[in-house]
């Protein structure tokens, strides 16, 4: 599942992130904040009004806000 | 340690702590300066060892790794690796941890201690990480990273002496550093998590303080609405607050005034002193505490956590023009002054976005309007209530700043779309822990401002005051001649040749004569007009008059109102031009950026003056 589409306050993990699919600057970016295969991960908040773009995800033990493009190539996993 | 005392720098990724353990550690005795040849802050400060030797300490930016997004995060690379012209490499590093973080802060922490520097952990802020119910073994993560780890709350001063016990013996032991291999970001992450993982004592869910703040200053309409609401609590705070302490600096220069006018006879000295000094100085002084409550909300909103999520909130918003949240921290912060937001500018990692702020960034109602604002709209607004808790006065600016806000959305859609064609902006930002802001680190933050702008008022503006004062004053007018002192003059001789081009706007003589000396510094538009109207004035009881109704008797209200508007565009501060230059690498922004604001200026007067007239004011 999309991290864009991740329910809300629901623990899950990060399966596969498709770096060719970003821009490089915020890959790398995605990199030093920790986003990597296999971290825990729960999208927390989602933006304002009808957008609900961008969203703010538990990443580790860091809160980090994202818009839901970026988050589109991030593959998640709900835990069980 | 022989010779110069030892430099160490602080490093550690954004929302640390750093500042607040640099400020710990080095008190009130910092130096500001920029790093040579770019404009990034370059904070530094005096600190001693338990034995009275002192060493010097810099606060390095805020970085994610030596592999730099941004303008900062080269500066805080090129100091560590010691390639930084003209700033001679740290003896050694602090590196300040998140405790409630380390999943993310560690890895970092091992590129820097991979630089082989001798260095000190601060495991910073660990009072926060217990109140989240995480419980750390300091020790065995010194063991894990090979250095002194020491536990620091820096806010409350706790575990400052064992640091710099730590930081004194590293020194002691220094071998020569040696330059480590890079190492790929993606080992580094998993050793970093390895090594956070079993330092963990104890983890219990804890309160989540942040979690449920964020629940509601992050709701999709409430967020909105807190955000709105704290936006307008802050300019009406700037007109409230302030009523009483601009009274007793009003008193204060009235009686200097009165005091120099009893013992110096009426001559050309007393009118230099009274008019020119005084009068110049004290107008632009009187603003002082407006502009300290400004940046007393923008300081707390940064120290509690909450400019993030406002950035995070108004994402959406700026996207819709072509930028992202991230032009939102340094717009706001123009809305103090327009050189600290061009400046923050560097933390936006897209440089097309980052153009476009820097361009737009004028538009924001910085404090230096709030003088010429507060005298037209005092002298032509009535003082009247329109609802309970709101003034009409307070209305009319809160929409100057709007009009400000709407203007720089224009700007920068058309800006993005046609300039620096942007495809798309991006967000992408760590949102701390909420804080209760630190009394000590704000007051001396907010001195550090004052004593900039008190620095400004003594030397700009009170050059700019004494230089127009000479030029209202000489040529004397003949005696018994019916044109007045003003017209007569340099200044009025200049102004007569502006007065036909701004004519049509619904400028006066007098105006264009102010916008002369408001190219220094826009505040000195105010203390231009006290002047010529002072010299102008007929006598005593006339020139004591305060500034506002003399400007009400003279102008229409249709002039006051394009004279507003023209400030809301106009770009008149060489500072922001200079800086624009500097942070855009020539001349090419800095002059496409006054023209289209000129031009702005120019259009936006003209539409009001014409507007009001058509309606008969």
């Amino acid at each position: 599942m999309q991290l864009d589409h991740l329910p809300l306050n629901r623990a899950a993990v990060i399966r596969a992130i498709q770096w060719e699919a970003l821009p490089e600057h915020e890959g790398h970016r995605l990199r030093s904040l920790g986003f990597e295969p296999g971290v825990a991960i729960e999208a927390l908040h989602k933006g304002i009004l009808l957008w609900r773009d961008p969203v703010a995800v538990r990443v580790g033990r860091m809160t980090v806000a994202l818009r839901s493009k970026v988050a589109a190539a991030i593959d998640c996993e709900l835990t069980p | 340690m022989t010779g110069a005392a030892p430099l160490v720098a602080l490093v550690g990724n954004p929302n640390a702590g750093k500042s607040a353990l640099f400020n710990a550690l080095t008190g009130a005795r910092q130096k500001i300066a920029n790093y040579p040849g770019v404009t990034v802050e370059r904070k530094s400060g005096r600190a001693s060892f338990s034995d009275g030797h002192p060493v010097e300490m810099i606060d390095l930016p805020g970085a994610y790794s030596l592999d730099p997004d941004s303008l900062d995060e080269a500066v805080t690379r090129d100091v560590v690796l010691g390639r930084f012209e003209g700033q001679r490499r740290p003896d050694a590093l602090v590196i300040v941890l998140d405790a409630g973080n380390l999943d993310n802060h560690l890895r970092f922490a091992l590129e820097l201690i991979g630089q082989g520097l001798p260095t000190v952990v601060a495991l910073n802020m660990v009072d926060l990480a217990e109140r989240d119910g995480l419980q750390l073994d300091a020790a065995k993560l010194s063991r894990a990273l090979g250095v002194p780890v020491i536990e620091t709350v820096a806010v409350r001063r706790r575990g400052l002496a064992p640091l710099m016990v730590a930081l004194a013996e590293v020194l002691k032991a220094a071998r020569p550093a040696v330059q480590a291999a890079p190492v790929a970001l993606g080992p580094q992450n998993q050793r970093a998590r390895e090594i956070a993982g079993s330092v963990i004592i104890s983890e219990t869910a804890g309160r989540q303080w942040t979690r449920r703040l964020d629940a509601v200053l992050l709701h999709p309409v409430g967020g909105v609405l807190i955000l709105l609401g704290l936006l307008f609590l802050m300019f009406q705070a700037v007109y409230g607050w302030s009523e009483a302490p601009i009274g007793w600096i009003e008193s204060g220069f009235a009686w200097a005034s009165d005091s120099i006018k009893s013992v110096l006879p009426d001559g050309l000295l007393r009118s230099f002193l009274t008019d020119g000094v005084i009068a110049g100085v004290g107008s632009v002084i009187v603003f002082l505490p407006q502009i300290l409550i400004l940046f007393l909300f923008i300081l707390l909103l940064e120290a509690s956590g909450y400019m993030t999520r406002a950035a995070f909130v108004m994402d959406r918003l700026m996207a819709a023009v072509g930028l992202s949240g991230h032009s939102f921290i340094p717009l706001l912060s123009s809305f103090a002054c327009a050189i600290p937001g061009i400046m923050a500018t560097r933390t936006i990692m897209d440089q097309k976005e980052r153009l476009a702020t820097i361009l737009i960034a004028p538009l924001m109602t910085c404090s230096a309007r709030l003088p010429v604002y507060t005298v037209i709209i005092g002298a032509f607004i009535p003082a009247r209530s329109v609802g309970p808790g709101i003034g009409l006065q307070g209305l009319v600016l809160f929409g100057l700043y709007i009009a400000g806000i709407f203007g720089a959305m224009l700007a920068a859609a058309a800006i993005q779309r046609f300039v620096t064609q942007s495809r798309s902006s991006s967000f992408l930002i760590e949102m701390p822990r909420y804080q209760w802001p630190r009394l000590n680190d704000i007051a001396l933050n907010l001195w550090q401002r004052a004593w900039v702008f008190l620095r400004r008022a003594g030397t700009i503006i009170f050059a700019a005051t004494i230089i127009l004062w000479a030029l209202l004053s000489f040529p004397k007018a003949p005696e018994g001649s019916n044109v007045s002192q003003v017209e007569y003059s340099v200044a009025g001789r200049i102004a007569d040749g502006l007065e036909p081009i701004v004519r049509p706007i619904g400028f006066n003589h007098d105006i264009a004569l102010a916008l002369i000396p408001a190219m220094a510094a826009r505040e000195v538009a105010v203390s231009a007009l006290a002047t010529v109207y002072a010299i102008d004035a007929t006598d005593e009881e006339a020139a004591a008059q305060s500034l506002g109704p003399q400007l009400a008797a003279d102008w229409s209200l249709a002039t006051a109102l394009a004279f507003l508007a023209w400030f809301v565009f106009a770009p008149q501060c060489i500072s922001t031009i200079a800086v624009t230059r500097r942070e855009t690498n020539g001349w090419k922004w800095p002059i496409f950026m006054v023209s289209y604001l000129f031009a702005l200026a120019y259009l936006a007067a003209g539409i009001t003056y014409w507007t009001a007239r058509s309606f008969g004011l």
